[in-house]
């Protein structure tokens, strides 16, 4: 059992174990140790893919969800735009019509106006004639109560119509 | 590009312990030789001491005086098989015509002297062969359980052992497998799991006080670097074997010269790989014998007084070498798996290079 030269009986024993144990644990530890192993690790890449993917879904999400934001306060903006203009103006026809029809009664008013003084004048005009017939027939009465002055009066109105 | 020079620091390490184990190693031999001397009986004998707690031996000694016998098993021609227990051999006696002389199983004839005529094949279970068996059992406790970790808590986070042996399966599969042969190192995995887990754990059994020098037995690294051997070569490509009679890129008249080389470089890889595990394995345990032995030099030369005043540094300087000695068993596992592993890249490697060769022959030869 010299240092440098192998033994017989240990070379035929070290083949015999080491090949036993070779195909031993091929048989029953490394299949399963390493498909195991491998299965975990697809497994884990698999897990971190689909957080991947998650997380870039959720990105796209999230700006999809602050571009449709941003579309809704574009409209609520342009809603209020539109209300607030279509009050304005509504305010403001409004304000034309009530102006337009304010001076419609205002010349209605003064036609009518107008036109109750024309009546009130032409009124007036009777009234005065009549009363100053009814004066001038008053004071004829009394001036013809008696003859003499009738006849001078006659005699007047003659000769000035002679005259004419 | 970080484990690339990481890698080859450790390989760089590794082949200057590996030389310094060598020159250890014939240091040791040469000590072996002159321990046997009768005259130097009466002094303390560091060399035979080392030689024997590094060598294999029939009967497993724990301590002086405390060895477990371990059955004898034989083999020759005219007598057929025999089994008997090694501690009718203990001591230099001679059982049934056999004698145990040296720790090698020899002959005897009827008046005692050696019979060199008869062939006796020793397949005895040696203190190795039980370390080996133990190492075996010990591996397929440790990976069945390992194995049940994985069916058992599918899908789940490892525990136990398994989270422990866990990160060194996939070390191995992804720095030695992957890294050194490429996609297709699934088939050889299992072969480099083994390898590499029975060398590891053979390393830290031979740490143990009282254990047998396994990976450090020259015939067991023999069949494993022969094993690796056979598969590089049963796996060779075209490539491969082409690179051998035609290494590309050479200039024709250093063929003659590249040629040899290439061929010679085919059997040293196996060699190297069986001589650095056994030297550096052998070397260390040597090393920390040594420094042990000078308690006892120290005692047998200068006294008690002395060696209890030298045994506190002896005691540091062990434990420290044992602490480099751990690191070892895990450079060496690595080394000679990583070794097979580049090995056998490079006997199945698909060349692209060399089809991009043949390409522009193909474009030149058109031309002319």
């Amino acid at each position: 059992m010299d240092l440098l030269t192998p033994d017989l009986g240990l070379l035929f024993w070290q083949l015999v174990v080491f090949l036993g144990l070779f195909f031993i644990l091929r048989a029953f530890a490394w299949g399963p140790i390493v498909s195991s192993l491998h299965e975990r690790e697809n497994n884990i890449q698999s897990a971190l893919d689909l957080a991947e993917k998650t997380r870039v879904e959720m990105t796209a999400m999230q700006a999809n969800n602050e571009k449709l934001l941003a579309e809704a306060r574009q409209e609520r903006e342009a809603i209020l735009r539109g209300a607030k203009e279509t009050a304005d103006k509504m305010v403001a026809d409004s304000r034309e019509k009530a102006e337009v029809e304010g001076k419609r009664i205002l010349e209605q008013a003064r036609e009518a106006m107008q036109n109750e003084r024309q009546a009130l004048v032409t009124q007036m005009k009777k009234e005065v004639v009549t009363l100053s017939l009814d004066i001038a027939e008053k004071v004829l009465r009394k001036e013809l109560n008696d003859k003499s002055t009738q006849e001078k009066l006659v005699s007047d109105m003659v000769a000035n119509s002679r005259l004419n | 590009m970080m484990q690339s020079s990481i890698k080859k620091f450790l390989i760089a390490i590794t082949l200057i312990l590996s030389s310094l184990g060598v020159v250890m190693a014939q240091e040791g031999h040469e000590g072996h030789a002159a321990g046997h001397e009768p005259a130097k009986k009466e002094k303390f004998d560091v060399g035979g001491m080392i030689m024997h707690h590094i060598k294999d031996d029939h009967g497993w000694e724990f301590a002086h005086g405390l060895t477990l016998p371990l059955p004898v098993i034989l083999y020759s021609q005219d007598r057929g098989l025999e089994v008997f227990s090694s501690a009718h051999l203990a001591h230099g006696e001679v059982y049934n015509g056999y004698k145990n002389e040296h720790g090698k199983i020899h002959r005897v004839t009827e008046t005692g002297a050696l019979d060199e005529e008869a062939k006796v094949y020793d397949f005895s279970i040696t203190k190795n062969v039980a370390s080996l068996l133990l190492s075996a059992v010990i591996m397929i406790l440790l990976f069945s359980a390992v194995t049940k970790g994985y069916t058992a808590n599918k899908g789940k986070a490892p525990k136990g052992i398994q989270s422990f042996l866990e990160p060194i399966i996939l070390f191995v599969r992804d720095e030695i497998a992957k890294g050194s042969i490429g996609p297709k190192y699934e088939k050889f995995l299992p072969y480099l799991l083994t390898l590499f887990f029975f060398i590891l754990i053979n390393n830290l059994l031979g740490l143990l006080p009282g254990a047998a020098n396994l990976t450090g037995n020259i015939a067991v690294t023999l069949v494993l670097a022969v094993i690796t051997f056979l598969i590089v070569t049963f796996n060779g490509n075209k490539h491969y074997w082409m690179h051998l009679v035609r290494p590309t890129g050479v200039p024709l008249p250093l063929l003659i010269v590249m040629i040899p080389v290439e061929i010679v470089g085919v059997f040293m890889k196996p060699i190297s790989l069986m001589i650095r595990l056994f030297a550096n394995i052998t070397a260390g345990h040597i090393i920390i014998l040594s420094l042990l032995g000078l308690i006892f030099m120290a005692n047998a030369m200068a006294g008690t007084t002395t060696s209890v005043a030298i045994s506190p540094v002896v005691m540091f300087f062990t434990l420290f070498l044992n602490l480099i000695e751990l690191i070892v068993a895990f450079l060496q596992a690595f080394i000679f798996t990583l070794l097979t592993a580049m090995y056998i890249g490079s006997a199945v490697e698909e060349h692209h290079s060399h089809e991009a060769d043949h390409g522009a022959h193909g474009t030149t030869s058109e031309l002319g």
